[in-house]
């Protein structure tokens, strides 16, 4: 009988290793297209605004703009990872696969999400270095850009998880990411500082959890940010920990998953 | 007396105002060749789920060698192995990536040797590095098997896997399976093609509306529920018909009966009544038939 060697975490780093290389497989679509599209965006906002507007007092606007770019990028494609995959799976029907073996649910939720952050990760690292040669950017405090960054990459796969399991249809999910996931990234101060807003939308801007994602990502580049760091990480904090619940208990419950 | 590789008691399950499973209790023995039949609807395909753990019943327990599939989920997961009804693939993966990935989720490494022989035995050994996309439906259906046998499950589920396959494809699978059976792994197998559970299948259970109604040997169920049959072309059909048969095409006259002691008698009315036999076929019980009456009656 041919030799087979059995390990309890094997079926989790399994799950992970799919994930992985189902994006990585596709990475023209999946990492260098978001890459493309970031780079397009920082070399407009340059040519048109750099020379006008400067933030934080001497901040050239291309620099501000950078690490918001490589945020925004880094969550929209953890979202579309966890999302993708498991829409395509169900609506193809090769979830199956993943349901009959002896996978618990954290294991399950896990393997998701962290897939979700490696391709968040390399796509944010992907934009940063496309775009360092055309900006002078300094890096303050990086273990708080290493933070942001996995937290940010986690609420969005988790985000992703919960509506990939949710959306019975690729229209139902692209609603989810068009009327929601968008406009909250869009407005989320990566273009602008909120203190250039009027203070009404500077309130309403504090109730955008994607506010403080960007706001403390950025704080870790420039040492300056529009709320204190500590403040964006209590809010990013108890995000993630709420968000994550949400989809374990989800899980647990079988929700659309174990009929 | 040894552990049964499936036992499920009373299980109920709703869809809504649908009652998939209305009570179901059964037991497979270890190292049967089991079959589960029903029309369109009858509950096999949530029972077999139920016991995957992709269904959660409402009522009732499920276990898979002694292993309950929501207390125990783990063990009940690695000693089954279910084929699927559809022809679902991840269109990612060559086939060796998708049973290693398999093999892995089962958390089994270094499984290479056993790949190879399940390929081997499934004809794919030529289609191994091929991604799934472009292979055949008939091959899709054999990488579907493998994928259930990556982890050495002593039991295997089979939801209608002859659907839609050629003949060559439809033996090579069942000389496979029998082969598994004969190895000692417990076979269940759920499928429209009765002539197929009658050949294989040791024990039967039927269900509709989502009970069973019928649970014996095969052996059995032909006897208790199909009635013999003798076809006669008669000169005088109307002879045969006065005496109880049903009128066919070109003078053909069907008669059932329940032992072939009847047949000596049926004969000599025939000949006292004039109707001048001129051919003379006898029918077997069948498993179509007794499938039939069963549904009639429950």
């Amino acid at each position: 009988m041919p030799e087979m060697r059995e390990s309890a975490l094997t079926g989790f780093r399994t799950l992970l290793y799919k994930e992985v290389l189902r994006f990585w497989k596709v990475s023209f679509q999946t990492v260098m297209a978001p890459v493309l599209n970031a780079l397009l965006f920082l070399l407009i906002f340059s040519h048109v605004l750099d020379r006008h507007v400067t933030v934080y007092g001497e901040i050239a606007y291309t620099s501000f703009l950078l690490p918001g770019l490589v945020m925004m990028s880094l969550l929209q494609n953890a979202f579309a990872n966890s999302s993708s995959s498991l829409i395509q799976s169900k609506i193809t029907g090769n979830i199956i696969f993943v349901l009959l073996p002896p996978l618990s649910w954290g294991e399950f939720y896990a393997a998701y999400v962290i897939a979700s952050v490696l391709r968040g990760l390399f796509v944010g690292a992907g934009v940063l270095l496309v775009g360092l040669p055309f900006v002078e950017l300094s890096f303050a405090y990086p273990l708080w850009i290493l933070v942001f960054a996995l937290l940010g990459g986690a609420i969005l796969g988790s985000l992703g998880v919960i509506a990939g399991i949710w959306a019975d249809k690729f229209d139902q999910l692209a609603g989810f990411q068009n009327f929601l996931i968008l406009p909250l990234t869009m407005l989320s101060g990566v273009f602008y500082s909120i203190h250039s807003l009027p203070q009404l939308w500077q309130d309403v801007s504090h109730a955008n959890p994607f506010f403080f994602m960007i706001d403390g990502f950025r704080y870790g580049f420039f040492g300056q940010s529009d709320v204190s760091p500590w403040l964006s990480l209590a809010v990013v904090g108890v995000s993630f920990v709420l968000l994550a619940a949400l989809t374990l208990a989800m899980l647990a419950r079988g929700y659309k998953l174990r009929a | 007396m040894s552990l049964p590789a499936i036992r499920v008691c009373a299980v109920t399950k709703h869809y809504g105002a649908l009652q998939a499973l209305a009570g179901v209790d059964l037991e497979v023995r270890q190292g049967e060749f089991f079959g589960l039949l029903g029309p369109n609807g009858a509950g096999k395909t949530t029972l077999i789920s139920a016991l995957a753990g992709l269904v959660r019943p409402d009522g009732g327990t499920l276990e898979v060698m002694g292993h309950n599939v929501a207390s125990d989920y783990r063990n009940a997961r690695r000693a089954l192995g279910v084929v699927p009804q559809e022809l679902v693939f991840d269109p990612f993966f060559s086939v060796r990536e998708l049973l290693r990935i398999q093999s892995g989720y089962f958390g089994i490494r270094g499984n290479d040797d056993w790949i190879d022989e399940i390929l081997a035995s499934l004809d794919l050994t030529a289609k191994a590095n091929v991604n799934m996309r472009a292979l055949s439906g008939g091959m899709k259906r054999r990488v579907l098997v493998a994928q259930a046998l990556v982890h050495r499950p002593p039991v295997i589920v089979l939801d209608e896997p002859t659907a839609g396959v050629d003949v060559e494809l439809r033996q090579g699978l069942w000389a496979f399976v029998r082969k598994l059976n004969r190895d000692g792994h417990t076979i269940v197998l759920t499928t429209h093609y009765l002539e197929e559970a009658e050949a294989l299948c040791g024990r039967i259970a039927m269900l509709k509306a989502g009970r069973v109604v019928a649970l014996d040997t095969t052996d059995n169920l032909l006897q208790r529920f199909a009635t013999h049959s003798l076809r006669v072309r008669l000169a005088e059909p109307a002879a045969g018909v006065a005496l109880g048969g049903a009128a066919g095409e070109g003078g053909w006259v069907d008669f059932a009966f329940d032992s072939y002691a009847d047949v000596e008698s049926l004969l000599a009315r025939l000949r006292e009544a004039g109707a001048g036999v001129q051919e003379m076929q006898l029918g077997e019980p069948d498993l179509e038939r007794v499938f039939v009456e069963v549904m009639q009656r429950a």
